[in-house]
């Protein structure tokens, strides 16, 4: 059991790793196949490499603003590992290697960032909720979406993502105060990444920690070490476990550091402080995790080297998807927003195509 | 076939789709044991039990966001605010995602929700409560703002809207929620949304409203007739999207329009109304649209609040100024 374990009002905070990737905790060292280890490996190299190139293509015009992950890679892979088939993710819009793993290709994140909406037309099957822009709003969603899975009594919980700055909403606490009165399956996963844009962690919360909250709601909140993808994947699986089994909503406090900026359109160093930019590089979840690995005999150069090239293959072919994805035609900025396009629609339309067919033949 | 108010009507609307579809749930302040602070889910909780008749905490943004949750997963929620004062809470979710989801998914995801508020003064209510917002509604494209004017609309308009594949906003005319009986039939039947009705035939002047409204147009309509002005009674029931053809055919018969409505003037439903008539039927025209309107003021508290809703004898010094002109 690790919930419950960690009192975050006493600052303890669950961690398997330290920050050079020697196990602190062999009790709790999750007992993974090597597949399963490399998989997790693997699916944080494609979402650095993928974030790379998202941003290098906007420095290029090639997408609009981008906001990067850089530093999330452990929170965000070992969090969608931790889910199973049938559980729902809601995503905030720094997500990109969570929704990888749920079944979303990153060509549709590409094409979102892009700004086309068929980035959001996921792939049938995918239980994964768009990216919502409105900083915290998809938390009561996705507490309103567990409740039915309670309702209808499926065995299915929902994995609800959001950074320290969505705490402040009334979302969060609307959020968290209907999850805990219905006992929905719902797991709270804050990605504490210490920056909201500029204003750092401590002007969102007089609080020392965001995982205590969920004292006051009713139900247990924990911290993890956020760049310790074994134990972000251990706390999320035994969190979502317990949700399934109706044992309620859990907030899990993920302790990292965005290494980029806010978006593309920020520049951090206006606001930040070089050190400590530079003392979180020493933490980077990839490196920590390759130490592990190699420690056990796991990593080596040719699988580096490997890993990488399949990494850089994936996202080159992504990039040609979003690139190539067919334009929307004019119809379809009005076609989805009734199931039938109501008469004053159908008009507007009419009208805005002659004109464009008329500034066309000009 | 019962002689019933509105808010009878109301539940029994939500009692037939209830019965009718596992999926619909009844969500909100108070709506459970006690059935609602009107009375219009009275007895539903006992029927359907606790899982799809619910308590919520009192957070109309929490009942928002969890609704359009519910929707998503395939509920049919119907989330009851207490009050449309109390509304704005909710619009951060109705207008990010509520109103935009099938769009911005492509069709793939969408939210058929209900959200239902008792709206209007004249029941002298305490501050807040009071309120006649609904243009902010009709600003918002993927969402529909219906508007029953009677027991017998509002059953079968509240039931479309439940069947609805997208969000709608029903406002409940409160201060005529107990007003009038009129015969409701038990059998099954719907109303169009999107169609506006002809309460009344006339040849000389057009009155378009809706909600409490359509009463004080019916009154004022007798007394038009005692000075010869035979007048034709619009009831929009869907202010969004509107029924412009209804509109524009009447108004083309008449030749004269006059918009009613409690909200404030400015950038009102009116003035919208107003525009539509001259974009689709100017030439007809002859005389102004004109408008009688709520203030452009905050809603006075009940010692004032009459001055502030129109009635018979401001529509009429209307009629007559544009029957003059």
């Amino acid at each position: 059991m690790i919930i419950g374990k960690y009192d975050p009002l006493k600052g303890e905070r669950f961690q398997v790793l330290d920050e050079t990737g020697a196990v602190v905790n062999e009790e709790l060292e999750p007992q993974l196949t090597e597949e399963k280890l490399v998989g997790f490996y693997r699916q944080m190299l494609i979402s650095r490499t993928a974030d790379t190139k998202a941003f290098a293509m906007q420095r290029e015009g090639r997408m609009g603003t981008y906001p990067p992950l850089k530093g999330h890679e452990a929170v965000q892979v070992g969090s969608a590992m931790a889910m199973e088939a049938e559980d729902w993710l809601f995503p905030h819009y720094r997500d990109l290697g969570a929704l990888l793993i749920r079944g979303v290709p990153i060509h549709f994140v590409y094409l979102y960032w892009i700004g086309n909406e068929a980035g959001s037309r996921f792939p049938d099957g995918a239980r994964v909720f768009p990216f919502t822009v409105p900083v915290g709003s998809q938390i009561p969603i996705g507490v309103g979406h567990a409740l039915g899975a309670k309702l209808r009594k499926e065995k299915q919980a929902a994995l609800i993502s959001f950074g320290d700055g969505a705490t402040s909403e009334g979302d969060f606490h609307d959020g968290m105060n209907f999850a805990g009165v219905f006992n929905a399956p719902a797991v709270f996963l804050c990605q504490n990444n210490k920056w909201a844009i500029s204003v750092p962690r401590e002007r969102q919360t007089a609080a020392k920690t965001i995982a205590q909250k969920a004292v006051a709601y009713g139900f247990p909140g924990m911290q993890v070490d956020g760049n310790d993808v074994l134990a972000v994947f251990s706390a999320v699986k035994e969190a979502l476990d317990k949700a399934r089994a109706g044992g309620g909503p859990t907030l899990i406090e993920a302790d990292t550091y965005r290494m980029s900026d806010h978006t593309t359109a920020d520049d951090a160093s206006r606001y930040r402080p070089e050190e400590e930019v530079k003392a979180w590089e020493k933490k980077d979840p990839i490196v920590r995790f390759r130490n592990y690995l190699r420690a056990k005999g796991i990593w080596k150069e040719e699988l580096e080297k490997n890993l990488q090239e399949e990494a850089d293959k994936i996202v080159e072919e992504a990039v040609h998807q979003a690139e190539n994805f067919p334009l929307p035609e004019l119809e379809d900025i009005f076609r989805y927003t009734y199931k039938e396009m109501p008469p004053h629609l159908e008009e507007e339309l009419a009208e805005l195509k002659a004109a464009v067919e008329k500034r066309k033949a000009d | 076939m019962p002689a019933l108010n509105i808010v009878e009507a109301v539940r029994l609307a939500l009692r037939e789709e209830m019965r009718r579809d596992d999926s619909v749930l009844v969500m909100g302040e108070d709506v459970g044991k006690n059935g609602g602070v009107f009375r219009t889910t009275e007895g539903l909780f006992d029927e359907f039990g606790e899982e799809r008749v619910f308590d919520t905490p009192l957070s109309e943004n929490g009942i928002m966001g969890t609704a359009v949750g519910l929707a998503v997963n395939g509920f049919r929620p119907v989330a009851e605010i207490q009050f449309m004062g109390f509304i704005y809470y909710t619009l951060n979710h109705l207008i990010c995602h509520a109103a935009r989801l099938r769009n911005r998914t492509r069709g793939n995801l969408s939210v058929p929700l209900v959200l239902r508020a008792p709206y209007g003064a004249g029941i002298r209510a305490p501050e807040h409560h009071s309120e006649s917002t609904e243009a902010l509604f009709a600003q918002i494209p993927g969402i529909k703002v219906v508007v029953p004017s009677s027991p017998a609309d509002a059953k079968g308009l509240l039931k479309s809207a439940v069947r609805d594949p997208d969000p709608v906003v029903f406002l409940e005319p409160k201060k005529i929620y107990r007003a009038v009986k009129e015969e409701v039939p038990d059998i099954e039947y719907l109303i169009p949304l999107g169609k506006a009705k002809v309460v009344k035939e006339g040849k000389d002047l057009t009155i378009i409203c809706w909600g409490a409204m359509v009463k004080v147009a019916e009154e004022v309509a007798l007394k038009a007739q005692e000075e010869k002005v035979d007048v034709e009674i619009i009831d929009l029931r869907t202010l969004y999207p509107m029924d412009r053809e209804a509109v524009i055919n009447s108004v083309e018969k008449t030749g004269r329009a006059l918009v009613v409505h409690e909200a404030p003037k400015a950038g009102g439903l009116g003035a919208e109304i107003a525009a539509t008539i001259n974009e689709k039927a100017l030439l007809r025209l002859k005389a102004p649209v004109l408008r009688v309107t709520g203030q452009d003021i905050t809603v006075p508290m009940p010692k004032t609040e009459d001055y502030y809703i129109p009635d018979a004898e401001r529509v009429l010094r209307s009629i007559r100024k544009i029957m003059s002109f």
